[in-house]
């Protein structure tokens, strides 16, 4: 934040935000200066490390049948197994599940859905925009036909097809969310290459002689990267709680496997006899998560990508 | 004579949109096992079941299929459901109207709360009020809409018994439809799933109106206005809301349809007896004609939807030329 956004209603252009020196660094720099956005990345750094390391982080291995005892089952937060080998400190939920345990592996199904989807949907799309930038023509027609007709269908609706169609499982909901996710990006990569391309530097990397190829991904593609990378940080809050959500209607991923959606699913029936827990500590782990990324890409979208209109 | 092009090509497009959804409706129908094993018995002979093969088309190649599929749902039959035994397509229908009566109330608050939430942070970026609005919206965009509802039903309904947490409540016949708005109880019941629904909606709005007014406060006839020495009333209600309202329609206008795709997770929650609910109970035991149903008829309301917010939108903004209005 400078002080030219101190003026009410300035949108300020960013090239009169940066100052002279190295551009990127200085938008490394200005991304810690928002202290939510800090708050934010610290918070989701924490939930990386803990969805990594959850097999040495938690106390049991809670899809593991034989670690967990069913007489555990819907103890209160705080409470300790028979032998006081294990602290539940967020409680267990109805089969004796240590919860905390529970939600770190839950997070791991989140990670792996979350950039594994932004990162698979990024690498087409961008490809796909690309070459609908370069190509023009009935190529280029085509393939925003497809994009806008994907844009245009209800995220939920094409997922609740595609799950109906192929079932439920872990791979099933990244390949959805790919085939929905894409889009977003490809349009995105487009736009930004056609404004690229009449650049001076295109230009002159064209006279260079260089090779069409290389002038989209070393040239223009560079410079299209900062509002992709907003759109991927909040593809990944989106597909996140997408993931949670189909697996809590049961259509996502099977109730063998952890996923905060289903935990969240499972403790629902406990609630209303007073055992809040089961559903709560779940449900506040995927919120914290969800809004740490959301955090992260509000402030990216201030540094990178002052004129995006949300 | 250039409009007319435009709107012929515009309903062209929707209409495509409606027999590209047909297509993978039909396909992903094919895909998912064979129909003859769900309706013939375990016992039948090799003859019975070469019989129904050929009675329901099935030995024909896939684009007869498809096209037989398609006039048969062109005359709005699109198969019987196998759990309630009726047309599948009034099955939707009767139910859809629950549906539509909560969407539109969340779309009512998120308007309600958005445009003045959005208008303050807006005008003072920078004051305590406006920073909370503005840090606020991104709780609401990251809040999981079904943890949420199962919070209030914990909260409202369980611990402080205030409201009721499941069901439609009386409703009163209007129009051929039930409605729950029309009776005391039936609003007591929309109350937690609209809210429930509109949380998103209501971040939405708030963002949408704070970086529309922050855009319209700096343009020069706003500070002409200010420097004419127009109230600042008068200039938020004139200048700032009027031309923060167009793009802001045309958002809420597309975003109708998904509200009632979105609606399945709130239905399901406090088992609101809507199309969203109908869509998950027919997955579940797998009443494919059904599903099939709710995808197209939801398509054809969306795509219909987006085309009308497009023709309003280009009489309410004559700045808009053919191509430029927003898909």
């Amino acid at each position: 934040m400078t002080d030219l956004s101190e003026t009410p209603g300035a949108i300020p252009d960013p090239a009169e935000l940066r100052p002279a020196g190295n551009p990127a660094w200085d938008r490394f720099l200005a991304f810690f200066r928002s202290p939510l956005a800090v708050i934010g990345l610290l918070l989701a750094l924490a939930f990386v490390v803990a969805a990594i390391f959850a097999p040495w982080l938690a106390a049991q291995n809670p899809y593991d049948m034989t670690a967990i005892d069913i007489m555990d089952a819907r103890l209160a937060p705080g409470s300790q197994n028979f032998d006081g080998t294990i602290t539940y400190v967020f409680g267990t939920d109805g089969q004796g599940r240590d919860l905390y345990s529970a939600i770190l592996y839950g997070l791991r199904t989140s990670l792996v859905v979350g950039v594994g989807s932004a990162v698979l949907a990024g690498m087409i799309g961008i490809v796909l925009g690309l070459i609908a930038a370069y190509a023009g023509g009935l190529t280029d027609t085509v393939i925003m036909r497809v994009v806008d007709l994907l844009m245009a269908l209800p995220s939920i609706l094409v997922a609740l097809l595609i799950l109906a169609m192929f079932g439920r499982g872990v791979t099933n909901v990244v390949l959805t969310l790919v085939f929905m996710e894409w889009a977003y990006y490809a349009r995105t990569a487009r736009g930004q290459a056609l404004v690229e391309s009449e650049r001076d530097y295109v230009e002159a990397a064209r006279g260079l002689g260089l090779g069409s190829a290389r002038i989209l991904l070393r040239h223009i593609l560079p410079n299209c990267l900062p509002p992709l990378i907003v759109i991927g940080t909040l593809q990944i809050a989106r597909a996140i709680t997408l993931e949670a959500t189909l697996s809590f209607l049961g259509l996502g991923v099977p109730v063998t496997q952890p996923s905060l959606g289903l935990l969240v699913s499972n403790g629902y029936q406990y609630m209303l006899s007073g055992d809040y827990w089961i559903s709560f500590a779940p449900g506040m782990a995927l919120l914290l998560a969800i809004v740490s990324i959301n955090l992260i890409a509000d402030r990216l979208r201030e540094v990178l990508d002052p004129r995006a209109v949300l | 004579m250039s409009n007319l092009l435009w709107l012929i090509r515009r309903v062209l497009q929707a209409l495509l949109v409606i027999l590209a959804m047909s297509v993978i409706v039909f396909i992903g129908l094919h895909l998912v096992g064979n129909p003859v094993d769900v309706l013939i018995s375990q016992d039948s002979t090799l003859q019975e079941r070469e019989e129904l093969i050929r009675r329901l088309g099935l030995d024909q190649p896939l684009w007869r299929q498809y096209l037989r599929f398609l006039a048969s749902a062109l005359q709005g039959d699109l198969g019987t459901s196998f759990v309630y035994n009726v047309p599948a397509v009034s099955l939707i229908l009767q139910r859809l109207p629950a549906t539509l009566e909560l969407a539109f109330a969340a779309l009512l608050l998120a308007i309600c709360i958005g445009v003045p939430a959005g208008l303050i942070a807006g005008l003072k970026p920078r004051s305590t009020l406006g920073k909370l609005i503005t840090t606020g919206s991104i709780l609401g965009f990251s809040l999981p809409t079904f943890w949420v509802g199962l919070l209030f039903i914990m909260i409202f309904s369980v611990s402080l018994g205030w409201l009721p947490a499941s069901g439609r409540g009386e409703t009163r016949s209007f129009l051929g439809a039930e409605w729950s708005f029309m009776t005391i109880d039936g609003l007591r019941h929309m109350i937690l799933p609209a809210i429930n629904l509109s949380l998103f909606k209501v971040s939405m709005v708030t963002r949408l109106t704070r970086s529309g007014v922050r855009e319209v406060i700096s343009q020069d006839y706003v500070k002409f206005a200010r420097a004419k020495g127009l109230s600042p009333m008068r200039i938020i209600r004139k200048h700032v809301l009027r031309n923060t309202m167009i793009p802001l329609v045309t958002v809420l206008g597309l975003e109708f349809g998904s509200t009632i795709a979105f609606a399945v997770v709130t239905e399901s929650i406090f088992a609101w007896p809507g199309a969203g609910k109908l869509i998950l109970d027919s997955i579940y035991v797998l009443d494919r004609p059904v599903v099939v149903a709710y995808l197209l008829v939801v398509a054809a309301l969306f795509v219909t939807i987006n085309l009308v917010v497009d023709i309003l939108y280009r009489l309410l903004d004559p700045r808009v030329q053919i191509g430029g209005a927003a898909s």
